[in-house]
């Protein structure tokens, strides 16, 4: 019986194949196109990357004076209008507003006119440090492990104390791009130390004057 | 001269080779595709040199708008649409309805747990809005969430959310063109909230040669 029924299969496959099937594909492969098309768009290749960013904390205590820092260090970046910055170094008080430094005006860019090359070289000491320590190692003057140099270079760059300490302010017509832009800035120059402040009503006479911005009645001058 | 006879017959291509490799691409791409979530405003983050990958849980995502509006997003599905273990949402829009005196049923809870993106909805429309299932009548109540000193739902949703979830990082999706003021309200506010750490969601521009700058 068994052989009987194989020998019918047999004789059905051979039938089969007399004639080789043509299925027509084309609907299938338009069906294939279109989902291609819709997983393409949907599909979101590039993950969103993250910037982290620390902000100060608020001192609620009236009698906690807030930390000194070197004049001489300190620069500020102050994000203007149309994509400027105007930076200027040390500190102003409020009774000067009469005679106001003066501020320079900065872009984006990594050009000679950006703040790149401005904070690159006064980063310059600290990478002269860790290009030197770096070399120690390399020439074996100073022996130590591998995930140790690294560290040591973090604390290199915390320690220091003759890179600039940059304080960032934002005039009200800035953008959240300038913003990121500037603490990417940070970042590219490996500054160590930079954190974002209130902009104070002097430093915004400041960047009207040099933008030539009708000046904001500022209220209440203390 | 007898004419040569073309052959009438259709020419037939074969199309395997060709439906082999859409199917590999297809394929492919269903398995890796994350889905881009429909956000409430197009939102065009601003690029940067960072490569630090956006944590896939524990996220409070603040949206900024273009037009200065604020959308506030807590995950509680991850990207592959599983729930990371505890459905934050509805706890927190219950928290949410405690400090406003509304109750939200179950439904609307679950309807809140559904929603994919941002949320911009002012908390006494919230009820209507999750009641509603007609997409434009949604959007419309999309007005943003209120951040003025008077009326400051943002720091509400803002406490409420680390209540329920004390674990969540804030992450700040803005508009390279949102005006910085209301960044600066924005900020201020998780000041107040005691939130100092944020991430800053952008895209990468290219890469950067740190070591050849950092001459």
């Amino acid at each position: 019986m068994a052989e009987i029924i194989q020998e019918e299969k047999a004789g059905g496959k051979k039938k089969a194949k007399k004639h080789a099937p043509h299925i027509d594909m084309t609907p299938m492969v338009d069906l294939m196109c279109l989902l291609i098309t819709f997983f393409m768009l949907t599909t979101a290749f590039s993950k969103p990357k993250i910037m982290e960013i620390n902000l100060p904390e608020k001192i609620k205590d009236k009698n906690v004076e807030p930390p000194k820092i070197s004049a001489s260090r300190t620069h500020n970046l102050i994000l203007g209008p149309n994509n400027k910055i105007y930076w200027y170094t040390g500190t102003v008080k409020p009774e000067d507003y009469n005679n106001l430094p003066p501020v320079t005006e900065l872009d984006f860019s990594a050009g000679p006119n950006g703040v790149r090359q401005i904070m690159l070289d006064r980063n310059k000491a600290l990478f002269k440090k860790i290009a030197d320590f770096k070399n120690q190692v390399l020439t074996g003057k100073i022996v130590m492990p591998a995930d140790s140099v690294q560290k040591a270079i973090s604390r290199l760059k915390t320690d220091d104390d003759t890179g600039p300490i940059v304080l960032i302010k934002a005039y009200k017509k800035a953008t959240y791009g300038n913003f990121v832009d500037i603490l990417d800035e940070m970042s590219i120059c490996g500054i160590a130390r930079y954190t974002f402040v209130e902009i104070a009503w002097y430093e915004e006479k400041m960047v009207e004057t040099a933008a030539g911005i009708a000046p904001t009645p500022t209220p209440a001058r203390k | 001269m007898p004419k040569i006879k073309l052959p009438t017959k259709s020419p037939h291509i074969d199309m395997t080779p060709m439906v082999d490799l859409f199917s590999v691409v297809l394929t492919f791409l269903m398995l890796t595709t994350t889905m881009r979530q429909p956000e409430p405003a197009p939102v065009d983050t601003p690029s940067s040199s960072s490569e630090k990958s956006t944590p896939e849980f524990n996220t409070m995502t603040l949206l900024l708008s273009k037009d200065n509006k604020v959308y506030l997003n807590f995950d509680n599905y991850n990207v592959l649409g599983q729930d990371t273990s505890v459905a934050f949402r509805p706890k927190i829009l219950v928290e949410m309805g405690k400090r406003y005196n509304i109750e939200f049923t179950a439904a609307e809870q679950a309807e809140f747990k559904k929603i994919p993106s941002a949320m911009g909805v002012p908390i006494l429309k919230m009820k209507e809005f999750l009641d509603t299932k007609d997409l434009k009548a949604r959007t419309a109540l999309q007005t943003g969430i209120p951040i003025d000193s008077t009326d400051n739902q943002l720091a509400d949703w803002i406490f409420c959310t680390r209540t329920v979830n004390p674990n969540v990082q804030a992450q700040i999706k803005g508009d390279a063109k949102t005006g910085f003021e209301v960044v600066k309200r924005v900020l201020d506010i998780m000041a107040d909230k005691n939130v100092f750490k944020f991430n800053l969601i952008t895209t990468l521009e290219g890469k950067v040669n740190l070591a050849e700058i950092q001459k």
